[in-house]
């Protein structure tokens, strides 16, 4: 395997700092150069790998980029039909109340096509974790519109800009969901920087953690990048991201639990 | 053990034998005229008696995502809906066959199409045994014609389904399941510990991970896949065939019913024999995999066959096709949810013996 | 003073030659390479190894995980 290294005497097990987890699969992602999907997955890997839970997990994947999720994670797989995921999270969690169950979705599989089966399991609070990775487009299809397109951006199918009148506006899912009693810890975040990343590490363990108590889903939306869609660098686009996605979908905690310390 | 005798509604008797067959899980929604399924399942509680879940779902579609869900976890899991709610169900159904999963599925069928009536029909013959979601596959379908066979073919359908990984139908109507009869119940089985080597249960170190999916890129691996459908399907033509014969032996005239219909045509057998009229009844209990050799057989001995269903013939075809053209086939049938009387049915035999 | 010295390893065939974790090095050690790797892509590679730290805000943004971390104090 070729390398690159730095100064090789400091190159030694006991110097280590940081590894792409085991949990993590050798398998080449497909995702393009730059896009957050490879950071969200390494870092949910990472959570579920340090939290000894890989034997537990049970996740379920989407239809979009990541609908090949399977490969890239070594934990049990169900590939969900379009918007699904949170329905058949629901039919595990329920009949295996004691394995970590959790949902990978996009802004189409999510926001469009599975409002209802996002939105009512919200509302049952299903003890599950929904991951949202918000890249305010359709990935995989092509660069259409999303339900979370910003105003004026453009894409495949707003060609001139997403126009309010006849289109309507960026849908808050995280907002909406965060209204619901059955939701535990709704929360916003990003992995465009390593100080961002780190901020959702944290978020994802602290909803790992929360589905033990058994008080209610977990949402953690990831506002992303899509350098090919949004016919930008990677560098750019997170440029672009910090300007113009966190203006409107600002990060932070939405909802905390009460119960929970800061 | 020893079985129980009740006097139930056919939809009850589904939710009794659900419980009583071991089931994890049930999802379900409320529609016309299947709703006594969900609402009987939610007063009895199984929860509290055997740990089976029951919950009712924002939709039909959502229903059936939670069973494939928990049928990926390698669970005994159902579902019931009446033809429009399992029209939204195709897609989930087309997944579960592709991802090869075992589940229930029940369609109470009312008369369509679009929103249609909420009385009985047999209109959703086409949606059950040819498709009705997409891609090649099928489901075994299991036709009651009385509340014990709906009963019945609830543990039935379950070990069909878990024996060939596949999703299993039983396809009733609302007469059936709005009807009173006696049902002999079996004893509570007790919900299976066993996990199939193929489930997602989190993944141990001892094996690999495993993935429920119906993706596959490359067209020469989705090939074989389907093969080894086909080869499925074969396997379950060749073994799993189920009729009713009912005066068969020195027939002239055959019926060929299910369900309600046949209930009608038994009458029917008695009524045109009264009149001299050598009718029989072939009543098939799987309409997939269809009795095609027998209906051949039969089609060496009668004159004619008659198909009779509440539709505007849809399992003709298939008598059309198992008959390959050695007798004259036709259809009688009534739609919109009207069920013929047997006398009518006579009436119309023996206007296709004289020709009219 | 002891001093913190950091050295990375980049696996450079699986790097898709995004750039972000140039932009995240705080130090100025990583550069892109004038030639491509077998996929085609300018990898990333630390230009000036003397420069880092051992932070590892590289790895933690790679979304393809290709950089493993090492520090020492010297």
């Amino acid at each position: 395997m070729a390398q690159a290294t730095g100064i090789k005497e400091i190159i030694k097990p006991e110097n280590l700092v940081y590894k792409k987890t085991k949990l993590m699969t050798d398998n080449v992602l497909s995702y393009c150069p730059g896009c957050g999907h490879g950071t969200a997955h390494r870092i949910i890997a990472e959570v579920i790998d340090e939290e000894g839970l890989q034997s537990e997990s049970i996740g379920i994947c989407p239809v979009g980029c990541s609908v090949l999720l399977y490969n890239f994670m070594d934990i049990d797989w169900q590939e969900a039909a379009h918007g699904r995921a949170p329905a058949v999270a629901t039919g595990i969690k329920r009949l295996m109340p004691e394995k970590f169950v959790f949902t990978y979705q996009g802004d189409g599989d999510l926001a469009a096509i599975g409002t209802a089966e996002t939105i009512h399991s919200c509302n049952r609070g299903e003890n599950i974790l929904i991951v949202f990775i918000n890249n305010g487009i359709y990935g995989m299809t092509g660069g259409q519109m999303a339900p979370t397109t910003l105003p004026g951006m453009k894409s495949s199918t707003s060609p001139y800009g997403r126009d309010i009148a006849t289109m309507g506006n960026p849908l808050k899912m995280t907002d909406i969901v965060a209204t619901l009693p059955g939701t535990y810890y709704v929360t916003r975040q990003s992995v465009h920087t390593p100080a961002n990343v780190k901020k959702t590490k944290k978020a994802i363990r602290k909803a790992v953690q929360y589905q033990k108590l058994n008080k209610g889903t977990c949402f953690v939306e990831i506002v992303s990048n899509c350098p090919s869609n949004w016919k930008m660098t990677p560098v750019q686009s997170n440029k672009w991201l910090e300007e113009n996605m966190l203006p409107y979908y600002p990060l932070g905690d939405m909802k905390i639990p009460e119960d929970q310390p800061a | 053990m020893e079985k129980e005798l009740k006097l139930m509604k056919g939809n009850e008797a589904v939710a009794e034998a659900a419980i009583r067959a071991g089931a994890d899980g049930y999802f379900g929604y409320p529609i016309t005229p299947q709703s006594e399924i969900l609402e009987y399942l939610m007063e009895a509680k199984p929860y509290e008696k055997t740990g089976m879940v029951v919950l009712q779902a924002e939709s039909e579609l959502a229903a059936i995502n939670m069973v494939y869900g928990g049928a990926g976890c390698g669970k005994k899991v159902m579902t019931t809906s009446s033809s429009p709610g399992i029209s939204l169900k195709q897609e989930g159904i087309s997944y579960i066959a592709g991802a090869e999963l075992p589940c229930l599925i029940v369609n109470v069928v009312r008369g369509g199409p679009g929103l249609g009536t909420i009385q009985p029909a047999q209109s959703d013959y086409f949606q059950a045994t040819k498709g009705g979601g997409h891609g090649d596959y099928h489901l075994i379908v299991l036709a009651p014609a009385s509340v014990q066979e709906m009963a019945d073919f609830v543990d039935l359908g379950f070990e069909l389904a878990f024996k060939y990984r596949n999703p299993a139908m039983i396809l009733s109507d609302g007469a059936i399941g709005q009807m009173m009869e006696k049902v002999w119940l079996s004893p509570q089985k007790e919900r299976s510990k066993t996990v199939p080597e193929w489930a997602t249960t989190g993944k141990p170190p001892t094996r690999e991970r495993n993935v429920i999916t119906s993706l596959d890129l490359d067209p020469n691996a989705q090939e074989v896949f389907n093969q080894k459908l086909i080869d499925k399907y074969n396997e379950i033509r060749e073994q799993e065939v189920r009729y009713e014969e009912f005066q068969c032996e020195d027939a002239e005239y055959l019926f060929v019913a299910y369900g309600t219909s046949a209930r009608v045509c038994q009458k029917s057998v008695l009524l045109a024999r009264e009149q001299g009229i050598k009718a029989g009844l072939l009543r098939p209990i799987t309409l997939f995999p269809f009795p095609t050799k027998k209906i051949n057989e039969l089609a060496d001995k009668v004159k004619m066959m008659l198909s009779v269903e509440m539709s505007a013939g849809q399992m003709v075809e298939d008598v059309l096709l198992s008959v390959n053209g050695k007798v004259p086939v036709y259809h009688f049938g009534r739609m919109g949810g009207i069920i013929p009387a047997p006398d009518e049915v006579v009436e119309n035999l023996k206007s296709k013996i004289t020709g009219g | 003073m002891a001093k913190i010295r950091g050295s990375i390893v980049v696996e450079i065939d699986r790097c898709k030659g995004c750039e972000v974790c140039m932009v995240s090095c705080p130090t100025g050690t990583i550069a892109m390479a004038k030639e491509v790797n077998h996929k085609g892509y300018f990898y990333a590679y630390p230009a000036n190894p003397d420069l880092c730290i051992g932070c590892a805000n590289c790895a933690m943004v790679c979304p393809d995980g290709v950089i493993t971390v090492y520090k020492t104090k010297i």
